[in-house]
């Protein structure tokens, strides 16, 4: 009601003020400087009065009674620059508009500098701020995801504050760092996670994306060779906002919303459940008579662990069934919770030509879809950049941020809240006290005592800094040196009380833990920029020490007096004290030189000289150069004056880069230390090899950057080859030896690919629509194992292996044949015979050359199928498409991503999706066992404890992992600027926002978004094992500008 | 001038740039360079501490808790019953054991790092203080051979006695790993040269040891492992008799009651040889299957049938060892102290081992077998015996040493049958782990058949 006085005020001011004066009546037209096309939609208003103003009609012409007083007009449109126009005698004033700087025309980050994106002769893929802001995702790396091409990011699962994996051009490591190097404001920061107990959590958590004015994604050789020996697997460089001249503005940001799990699997109610189980006792004393002649009784012991796990409900109903089945426990339910997220975020930024600033801070609070688990923080920024005199500039980066997480446990332990699915729904969650029940009423350790009755934080501080100063020494010649650091401190407390998994026995254990990376740079370079007539010519030399040390305590103790202590001084028993240092350091010199011609022929060389503590007294140090070069066709004079092809540049690019990316030490032959009964023993824990040395790879880059019809489309099309040799690889070797691997240089990865970004502005005038779209291809290919076909840690849970000729950690195991029908008489290898109900799967035997020699033979015995290649994890190609619609203040933004062609892991459904093999609630699909003779299924016959078809390395447990999300929807309104003029405000915008609100997939799990946390490295890959699906989520937000 | 600046420029880049050279030279925090490890007489008997740790395994899996429990598996089909989730002590049980098989990779890996120590040590024997040297040679070949009886037993055919057992056992490795090469492809040894080896090195163990080493090996231990080494190859006599100088030592006596012999944190009068858990080493597997949540066990995973339980006299006290977890489900009472010694040489097996062998060939070395017989007979609080068979004290062995590792030993030693299968049958033997299948040329065509 207050909002409408305050309106019908305004309005009547305004009529009042327009009827009353002696206005002038101007008109004109507004076109295009592009191709004098009028537009439509334009503010036009008079300066210092911005409430008297119009907008110009279809034919772009506007009226405007503007007072005698009036002296400029302003002229606003999106897309177009802002421009100011003075009133002149004439009555009629005609703008021609310029059109913001498209893509092409934009300054890109590269590594020591920027460049003009159509002078950069690399691959390097920007992600402005803009479109990473008010993202409502915990990590940089998700915010990223789908923005570019060529770049995997992929959430491994859905905890909040958990790892996130990233990949530029594909996994290029079997047994090194596969991550990209992440730069911020000229500082690499450290990426490991330090906490020890629960899920790993990711330290880039700490960074404020609203803070970001760019992401650089550098991908090519060519870009990438300057960081040497950590270029190979991509750089990414986050710069952050500076201050601009300038009145101080003022920007507040709220956002508040709500998440839930965006799919849940369907599991059997308790009725379902009993006769599962019943069924498999049968079962499974009819296979002990088989096997030894007679039967141990396996119906009975169904019967009597259905009573231990109906609790109190313990009870037979007259049909026989426990009254547990009247409790029907909706496990999955208990694991989930409605998760929220609220955030606050203030930003200032201004100054003098002398003096400019930029300074935030923001509060961000999370709270998961799982129960117990969540962060928030804490992140404050300033920038300043000080022109001392005509000579000296310096200034700084400095930011400093506080997250808390409360973190649960890894997807491998009991404790973890998915894995309360395997609780039974006959057991009720509590006893008649109220008491959460454990074993052995319930199935396993029941995870709802880790949420009840765990405490578990950690507290991550980060101080990122980068101070510079630069001298101008002579025309074009500058001076430039850096000293940056990043604290990472980490700080995890844990007690668990003594009726936890963790302090059950023990009285209670507690754990403190304590982390500190420290990462110190020093770089100092000469820039040159000059031209000599039509040669324009930049360089860089400069020189890089870098010196990692990584800190960590480790305390626990156990036997507390009391569940309400919770600090390891009250602990009965200190257990174990350990605190281990370990460091590296890098020395590094590099060059970069840029020579243009007529800004149509480019070419550049880069390179850098790496020295490491990581590697081998005989391998200390390496050279990494790369040659690039690039034709802008569009300056030719055949192209010049074109009407369709407005730019087109031809660039190509060959290089080397290394991964240093292993531990430290691996060189050497070391022995570590454990104790026994209290006293040190020293044992060979490391086999030497003085040759270790970085991965090498070279990359070889076809690209193309074209724009049509001015513009409007432009786009990006590239072609790679990446061969990375020399791979780090940790070699299985006779374990009669005492060890079962060494870290050597051998084999080599090959990644070939194809990225294509277009950009598109289908719609501009009052209805804007713009498109962007990127869509990558990579092959992955192991092409050499030192003469080794195979790397197969011979693991029985998960089947990736190394193999040559195949992706990296491709599915390796038996082919499932489904089930036996009927007896099969003399079917099996053996001349044994298969029995109906029995899982089968294909013999795949192979003769010398490797082909299969009987496709059709099978067997019932998992252990005489021979493995072959089922699938691989990683997606052949990846693509994203997001759809921007304006309409005077609306704003209408949707990204579509997905990916295809790669195959996840069930792990898990050996428990949860086992035809009833043992007391693990399952899904559904298995109340379709193989019962009778003739019966046609999938599902083989349930056999309690037999692990019929019950195997983790088989392709029953593999599924399609393509999917397609909608993976995030923004609806804004910007007010107009007439009516937020008069609160003084510069903007006011409105948005809700929505994540991941449809998925498009075939897959049978929670989430085809997913790699496991504890089953991940980088041949270990497209695991699920209980992992959380991503939340779903809905915010809504409000932006104000001052 | 202008030149005379960026020649400084590049000067002070030059100077800035060499002296940073020299911070490369970083040296691990927490681990010895392997030249220093064996370099002293400090060094090199903390080595020989690590060779006891590697009994427990360096990582959780403890490979004692391992070999002891995977006997009682593979053997224990009817009397015991696997009720736990995890694949692969599921497999041993159900005979379904596929070469990739987590535990037995496990123990077989653990196993060599255990030798690898071992070797470590005897090529450093120069080093060590000369008062001192004979007894740590004495700890390092008795705990190499502890390692390959039982790689032989579990990875090779079983000893046939009368035969000349050239079966493939186990390799041989009795040198330390310095470098990795062609040379470390070493394929398996007979069974008969691995039994040989053991033997040769036990009896030079018994020649240094001490009597009395604290926790560490004695001519006990060295004395007890011969006996059960002679008693599996059939060797009466020798077993009888090394067994008798492990009782006529005089340094160990049967605790009073049997219950008083297990869930200890120190070495009872009874133990000859025992790993040592403390709270800061982690898991003891054996408490983590055998016994139940409230222990620090997991949920009672392996259960004790009524079929075993039936095997005892209704007074015998060992009977009372075992519990009820709930709704009727027998645990064994032996391991529910997780911070406890798990027991691997007790005085009662020598007095088993003399009683049977005494027993076989109609002596009385030391005592007679009635008299061996009711020692452990009557501690567990039943009447002495006036006489016994062979079978008396085959039984008395089964009850007394139940779930301690036995079982499947004691099946193929006797030619009993495990369920359906003959003690014989490739399946009571383990595979050769599928990953040193292929991490081993020399062991391409050398996996056990069935496999």
């Amino acid at each position: 009601m207050k909002k409408i006085h305050v309106f019908l005020t305004l309005l009547c001011f305004f009529l009042i003020h327009t009827v009353s004066a002696q206005n002038r009546q101007l008109t004109g037209v507004v076109t295009s400087s592009d191709d004098g096309a009028t537009i439509p939609g334009v503010s036009v208003f008079v300066k210092d009065s911005p409430t008297i103003g119009t907008v110009t009609d279809l034919d772009g012409k506007y009226k405007l009674s503007a007072p005698p007083n009036a002296q400029v007009l302003i002229f606003s449109f999106v897309g177009m620059n802002k421009q100011e126009v003075p009133i002149g005698s004439s009555n009629i004033v005609d703008v021609s508009l310029v059109p913001v700087a498209t893509t092409l025309d934009e300054i890109v980050v590269i590594g020591y500098g920027s460049q003009i994106k159509s002078k950069v002769t690399g691959n390097i893929a920007r992600v402005s701020g803009d479109l990473v802001k008010n993202t409502p995702v915990p990590s940089v790396q998700q915010a990223m995801q789908g923005k570019t091409a060529g770049v995997f990011v992929e959430g491994t699962t859905g905890k909040v504050g958990g790892v996130t994996r990233m990949r530029i051009r594909g996994s290029s490591s079997i047994t090194a760092n596969n991550e990209p190097l992440f730069i911020v404001d000229g500082v690499p920061l450290s990426t490991e996670s330090m906490n020890q107990t629960g899920a790993a959590i990711n330290p880039l958590t700490s960074i404020n994306f609203n803070d970001i004015e760019s992401i650089d994604v550098l991908k090519d050789a060519s870009s990438t060779a300057i960081y040497g020996s950590r270029g190979a697997n991509g750089v990414i460089l986050i710069s952050t906002k500076k201050g601009k001249a300038g009145d101080t503005k003022l920007n507040v940001n709220f956002q508040y919303g709500y998440s839930k799990a965006s799919h849940k699997r369907d599991f059997m109610n308790a009725e379902q459940y009993i006769a599962a189980l019943r069924d498999a006792g049968k079962g499974a004393d009819a296979y002990e008579e088989r096997l030894y002649g007679e039967n141990y009784d396996n119906v009975g012991f169904v019967e009597s662990r259905l009573i231990r796990y109906s609790g109190w409900a313990a009870i037979l109903d007259g049909d026989g069934n426990y009254i547990g089945s009247k409790v029907n426990t909706n496990w999955q339910d208990q694991a989930f919770q409605t998760g929220s997220l609220q955030m606050v975020d203030i930003s200032a930024s201004g100054g003098t030509d002398k003096l400019k600033y930029y300074a935030s801070g923001s509060y961000n609070k999370q709270q998961s879809i799982l129960i117990a688990n969540g962060l928030d923080r804490f992140s404050g920024r300033l920038n300043v950049d000080n022109k001392v005199n005509k000579f000296i500039n310096m200034g700084f980066t400095l930011s400093l941020s506080r997250t808390n997480t409360n973190q649960v446990s890894g997807d491998n332990a009991f404790s973890t809240p998915m894995q309360l699915v395997a609780m039974s729904p006959i057991t009720p969650t509590r006893d008649t006290n109220g008491v959460l029940y454990d074993r052995p009423v319930t199935t396993y350790y029941n995870g709802l005592i880790d949420a009840e009755d765990t405490k578990r934080s950690i507290l991550e501080t980060r101080t990122v800094t980068n101070a510079y100063v630069a001298f101008a020494l002579l025309k074009g010649l500058s001076w430039r040196s850096e000293l940056g650091y990043d604290l990472y401190n980490m700080k995890e407390n844990g007690k668990y009380s003594s009726r936890t998994d963790q302090g059950k026995g023990i009285g209670g254990y507690g754990i403190a833990n304590y982390g500190e990376t420290q990462n110190l740079i020093t770089k100092s370079y000469l820039d040159y920029l000059s031209s000599f007539g039509d040669i324009g010519l930049s360089a860089v030399l400069g020189t890089e020490y870098q010196k990692t040390s990584i800190d960590n305590a480790w305390f626990d103790g156990r036997n507390f007096p009391s569940d309400d202590l919770k600090t390891l001084s009250s602990a009965g028993l200190i257990t174990s004290g350990i605190s281990t240092l370990n460091e590296y350091a890098f020395l590094s010199y590099f060059a970069r030189a840029t020579v243009d011609y007529k800004s149509k022929y480019l070419v550049t060389l880069a390179a850098r000289i790496d020295k490491s503590s990581r590697f081998g007294k005989n391998k200390r140090s390496g050279f990494f150069p790369a040659l690039s070069a690039g034709w802008v066709l569009t300056k030719e004079d055949f192209l010049a004056n074109n009407n369709t092809i407005s730019f087109l540049k031809f660039r190509t690019s060959y290089g080397l880069t290394g991964n240093a990316g292993i531990g430290n030490f691996k060189h050497l032959g070391l022995f570590g230390v454990t104790p026994y009964n209290a006293q040190p023993g020293f044992f060979p824990s490391q086999i030497a090899n003085p040759d270790l040395s970085w991965e090498n790879t070279r990359q070889l880059d076809f690209g193309l950057d074209f724009g049509l019809f001015k513009n409007r489309i432009s786009g990006e099309i590239d072609y790679y080859v990446k061969k990375t040799t020399d791979l780090l690889l940790d070699v299985p070797v006779p374990g009669t030896s005492g060890f079962s691997v060494q870290t050597r240089n051998i084999g080599s990865v090959e990644n070939k690919g194809f990225e294509f970004v277009l950009n598109t502005t289908n719609l501009a005038g009052e209805f804007r629509w713009n498109t962007t779209f990127n869509f990558s291809v990579n092959k992955n290919k192991v092409t050499d194992l030192g003469g080794q076909d195979i790397i197969d840690a011979g693991d029985t849970r998960n089947m990736n292996v190394v193999k040559v000729g195949e992706p990296l950690g491709v599915f390796y195991g038996a082919q499932y044949a489904g089930v036996a029908s009927d007896i099969i008489v003399g079917a099996n290898p053996d001349g044994s015979d298969i029995y109906g109900g029995d899982a089968i799967w294909y013999v795949n035997a192979k003769d010398d050359n490797g082909n299969i020699v009987n496709p059709d033979a099978i067997t019932n015995d998992f252990g005489s199928a021979n493995f072959v290649v089922l699938g691989h994890p990683t997606p052949d190609y990846m693509y994203a498409m997001t759809n921007s619609f304006g309409y005077k203040g609306f704003e209408l933004d949707f990204t579509m991503q997905g990916v295809s062609g790669n195959k996840i892991h069930l792990s898990g459904d050996i428990f949860m999706a086992a035809n009833s093999d043992w007391f693990d609630n399952q899904t559904t699909d298995q109340l379709n066992t193989w019962k009778k003779p003739g019966d046609i299924t999938d599902i083989p016959q349930a056999r309690l404890g037999y692990s019929n078809g019950v195997h983790d390395r088989s392709s029953r447990y593999l599924s399609d992992g393509a999917y397609l999300k909608l993976r995030s929807l923004t609806l804004a309104y910007n007010f107009p600027q007439k009516f937020i003029s008069k609160a003084k405000f510069d903007n006011l915008r409105i948005y809700i926002q929505a994540q991941n609100l449809l998925t498009f997939t075939k897959y049978i799990g929670w989430d085809p978004e997913v790699s496991s946390d504890d089953f991940v490295d980088n041949v270990v890959s497209g695991v699920d094992f209980y992992s959380a699906p991503q939340p779903r989520s809905i915010t809504f937000g409000i932006n104000i500008g001052l | 001038m202008k030149k005379i600046k960026s020649i400084i420029a590049m000067l002070m880049l030059i100077i800035l740039a060499s002296s940073c050279e020299k911070k490369l030279d970083l040296a691990p925090q927490q681990d010895l360079a392997e030249n220093l490890a064996l370099s002293s007489d400090a060094n090199v008997k903390t080595v020989m501490v690590s060779a006891y740790a590697a009994l427990r395994g360096h990582d959780p899996a403890g490979r004692d808790a391992c070999i002891l429990r995977n006997s009682e598996l593979a053997g224990g089909t009817g009397e015991i019953s696997w009720r736990g989730t995890y694949t692969g002590p599921r497999e041993i049980f159900n005979h379904q054991v596929i070469a990739a098989n987590g535990e037995i990779t496990i123990q077989w890996l653990q196993s060599y790092e255990c030798i690898n120590i071992c070797n470590n040590v005897l090529s450093a024997l120069d080093v060590v203080k000369k008062a001192d040297r004979g007894k740590i040679e004495g700890e390092a070949l008795f705990l190499r051979s502890l390692m390959y009886f039982d790689l032989v037993r579990f990875y090779a055919k079983t000893y046939e006695p009368g035969t000349t057992n050239s079966q493939l056992g186990v390799p041989l490795v009795l040198t330390p790993t310095t470098v990795i090469g062609s040379g470390n492809n070493v394929g398996r040894n007979t069974v008969e040269e691995v039994y040989a080896k053991v033997i040769t090195d036990l009896v030079r163990a018994v020649s240094l040891l001490p009597g009395e080493n604290g926790y560490y090996a004695t001519i006990g231990a060295a004395n007890a492992l011969l006996a059960r080494v002679y008693l599996q190859k059939g060797d009466y006599a020798k077993a009888r008799d090394a067994a008798d100088l492990v009782i006529g030592s005089d340094l160990y006596q049967l605790t009073p009651t049997y219950a008083g012999e297990f869930n200890n944190i120190e070495y009872s009068t009874e133990d000859i040889f025992a790993v040592k858990y403390t709270a800061a080493d982690g898991i003891n597997l054996m408490t983590e299957y055998w016994s139940g949540v409230d222990q620090g066990g997991r949920d009672g995973d392996i259960e004790i049938l009524p079929a075993h339980l039936n095997l005892y006299d209704p007074s015998d006290e060992r009977l009372a060892l075992f519990w009820d977890y709930g709704s009727g489900v027998m645990l064994s009472g032996k391991w529910n102290n997780q911070y406890g010694l798990i027991n691997m040489f007790r005085l009662a097996e020598m007095y088993l081992i003399r009683a049977e062998c005494n027993q076989r060939l109609g002596t009385a070395v030391g005592d007679t077998p009635v008299n061996d017989y009711n020692m452990t007979h009557e501690r567990a609080g039943l009447p002495a015996a006036i006489s016994v068979t062979l079978g008396d004290i085959l039984l008395e062995r089964r009850l007394e040493l139940a779930h301690e590792g036995f079982k499947l030993h004691d099946v193929k030693r006797l030619k009993l049958n495990v369920g359906t299968f003959p003690y014989n049958d490739p399946k009571l033997v383990f595979p050769i782990p599928d990953r040193e299948i292929k991490a081993n040329s020399a062991l391409k065509d050398q996996q056990n058949p069935g496999y």
